[in-house]
């Protein structure tokens, strides 16, 4: 930052100051530099929304109408808004699953791969369990191995951070890749419902082991289990002696290291935290919507859950908002495919353009004096 | 058996020199970014870029070298982007990495629905093994032309950074900042030029992919080739020729699968599928330590730090 706007802003701000400092209070305060985090992050996304627009209309397609679909598609109606809920509850997950290494200092991008495989054995756990044992301990055990298996591969990747230095966000995304692979492999091979000819699939559970909705609703547990996961994490990161810990880490390491915490335990629990929450996303769309484990799983729910994360400042507590907003625009991707003939990949356009332009708003943290306490200002 | 066994090592070794050529362009690409201290690793998705803007240019001008140029310009677009974003202040490069990779194979996807059905010219092979007569190593040894210009770019990029004041640039660029900017030299805008420079060479890689071999266009075409080519690159420590050959023995775990299918061993295909990654996993594990950064790192890196 250059140092001449500041110095001529200097003396009009010590006027400022001293007025001010009286008649703000500490809370309005924190609520003026806090509400950065809010403002930066919607411009980013006013401008990402323009851009989109422009590139709408480069092509021939109305923005109006795209807009007007997404709220259609995806929020305007009682059905479209369960739609949402519906597809927003794996996007909750797999963006806690980004949020918690994210606190330590780690960019884990592994969602994909937990949820895929988490998914995929829990379908294969419960298939000899059909008919042998009721339906509530099997979608009990389902669930709890798949946060197990989810937990277990991304923990691969904290272990290897920690243990051999290996950058944590490529060997997350490898073990995507090869986590897909093995679903695959079984899939196609040893595991395979001969009985269906057209998609290579586990055998289905059957209604009976399928998990319910939420009473009137066309809505899963899977969305109440990531509202109370994000409860829960919210408060594990922020209000207990563990999140600390994985804070004072993920901000200094060395100073972790000298203080005796126990650094590696820490970045495994994290990571493992974060693929137990995608595992239980794969449970939940093996359990509640695919009723199986086929290639379907590999939705893009996990890369989705990236974004989201990034845009929820990987706080617990505002994920499920920023998860609704996506649920619904990948709700609505049929709808605008449908009436405005454009590719499915037209949600994915968006994405990356919110994503690319998020980050590109980093910069801007800092730079409006608007934000800072009174008196502040020259002080970075 | 024997015969099966030969049949194999002859299918590996065409498989490793075709496989190996997206690889190798994405490597070289993300090495001389990595070089100034950057890391892009984005380049999937300029892959991905890559190989649709190629194909769909080679259907529209019947030319698959105006493909191969149109990819490259595509990818240095991106490689533009990536590096404009990073030269702002408090930017997390891996993350913009992240963001470019959803990005490019977003827009890849979009403007390449047209094209899956279509057939567009592809480019031609060099038959070297017109010396043999056996049918399999001839079809071993129909190499592509990019194979060659990958080598050439390769040792032209060791030799230029080892020995010109350019190189030297770069070097400085991406040991210590600070010392490059006491030298005058503007660090953002060499990370500039490294990164879209890199980005032309993952696109050209792409080319490869939707122009050789597989030689379509669809959206499964790369699944993690320009991520393991990332990876690749720490193998190889930073060295363009290290790269050429890291890239090779990829081509080749790639190519066990493919192989094996064609003595009729299909079981475990998709085990066969996942080897690269494994391989690249495996290699990162061995050659990272906890300890002390990677052999020749450049300093200003922000991955493994």
């Amino acid at each position: 930052m250059s140092d001449a706007p500041l110095a001529t802003e200097a003396p009009r701000d010590a006027i400022d100051s001293a007025a001010s400092r009286a008649a703000e209070s500490d809370f309005a305060i924190r609520l003026r530099a806090n509400s950065e985090y809010v403002v930066i992050p919607l411009l980013a996304l006013a401008i990402a929304a323009a851009l989109f627009a422009i590139f709408l209309m480069a092509i021939g397609k109305s923005p109006v109408d795209f807009i007007s679909y997404v709220w259609r598609g995806g929020f305007g109606t009682s059905f479209s808004l369960q739609n949402t809920l519906q597809r927003s509850a794996p996007l909750i997950l797999t963006a806690l699953a980004v949020a918690i290494p994210a606190r330590i200092g780690l960019i884990m991008i592994g969602g994909e791969g937990a949820l895929v495989l988490g998914g995929f054995a829990s379908a294969a756990l419960a298939i000899p369990m059909i008919g042998h044992v009721p339906p509530m301990p099997t979608l009990i055990v389902m669930g709890l191995f798949a946060m197990a298996v989810g937990g277990f591969w991304v923990g691969i990747a904290g272990y290897l951070r920690y243990a051999r230095g290996v950058n944590e966000t490529i060997s997350s995304l490898l073990l995507t890749y090869i986590g897909i692979a093995i679903m695959n492999f079984f899939v196609e091979g040893a595991l395979r419902d001969l009985t269906d000819p057209n998609k290579p699939s586990t055998k289905p559970l059957g209604s009976a082991y399928m998990i319910g909705t939420i009473p009137d609703t066309e809505v899963h547990w899977g969305f109440v289990f990531g509202l109370v996961l994000c409860v829960t994490l919210y408060f594990l990161m922020s209000r207990t002696t563990f999140g600390f810990a994985a804070r004072v880490t993920g901000g200094n390491f060395r100073a972790a290291l000298a203080q005796g915490l126990p650094v590696g335990r820490l970045i495994v629990a994290c990571s493992a935290i974060a693929g137990a929450c995608a595992g239980l996303a794969g449970f939940f769309e093996v359990a509640a919507i695919q009723g199986r484990a086929n290639a379907s799983l590999a939705a893009g729910y996990g890369f989705t859950g990236i974004l989201v994360s990034f845009l929820a400042r990987h706080n617990p507590l505002v994920i499920p908002a920023v998860a609704i907003l996506f649920g619904g625009l990948v709700a609505s991707g049929g709808l605008i495919q449908r009436r405005m003939d454009l590719p499915d990949a037209t949600v994915l356009v968006l994405q990356g353009l919110i994503f690319v332009v998020l980050l590109t708003s980093e910069t801007l943290y800092g730079r409006f004096s608007i934000f800072k306490p009174p008196g502040e200002k020259d002080r970075t | 058996m024997n015969d099966a066994v030969l049949t194999v090592l002859i299918a590996m070794l065409g498989g490793a020199i075709r496989v190996s050529t997206p690889f190798m362009f994405v490597a070289l690409g993300e090495c001389l970014t990595e070089k100034s201290g950057r890391v892009n690793l984005g380049l999937e998705g300029t892959l991905v870029l890559g190989a649709m803007v190629a194909y769909a240019a080679s259907y529209h001008t019947g030319s698959p070298w105006v493909g191969v140029l149109a990819a490259g310009v595509a990818g240095s677009f991106l490689g533009a982007m990536h590096g404009t974003i990073c030269g702002l202040p408090r930017v997390n490069d891996v993350a913009v990495g992240i963001a470019m990779m959803l990005f490019g194979v977003g827009v890849a996807f979009f403007f390449g629905k047209p094209y899956i059905q279509p057939e567009a010219p592809r480019l031609g092979s060099i038959p070297l093994g017109f010396w043999s007569h056996s049918p399999n190593l001839n079809s071993a040894l129909q190499v592509n032309p990019l194979f060659f210009v990958g080598i050439v770019i390769a040792i032209a990029l060791a030799w230029s950074l080892r020995n010109t004041c350019w190189g030297l640039v770069v070097r400085t660029v991406g040991d210590s900042a600070a010392a490059a900017r006491a030298m005058g030299i503007s660090v953002n805008w060499v990370r500039f030029l490294t990164t879209t420079v890199g980005g032309f060479l993952a696109g050209v890689g792409g080319a490869f992919l939707s122009l050789s071999y597989p030689g379509s266009w669809n959206q499964g075409l790369s699944s993690g080739q320009g991520l393991m080519a990332v990876a690749l690159v720490i193998f190889a420590r930073w060295n363009p020729l290290r790269c050429v050959a890291a890239a090779l023995l990829f081509g080749g775990a790639g190519a066990i699968g493919p192989s094996l299918q064609s003595v009729g061993i299909t079981q475990g295909y998709y085990f066969f599928n996942a080897a690269p990654y494994i391989l690249t996993l495996a290699i990162m594990i061995a050659t990272s330590s906890a300890k002390h950064s990677a052999r020749d790192m450049p300093g200003e890196l922000s991955m493994a730090r």
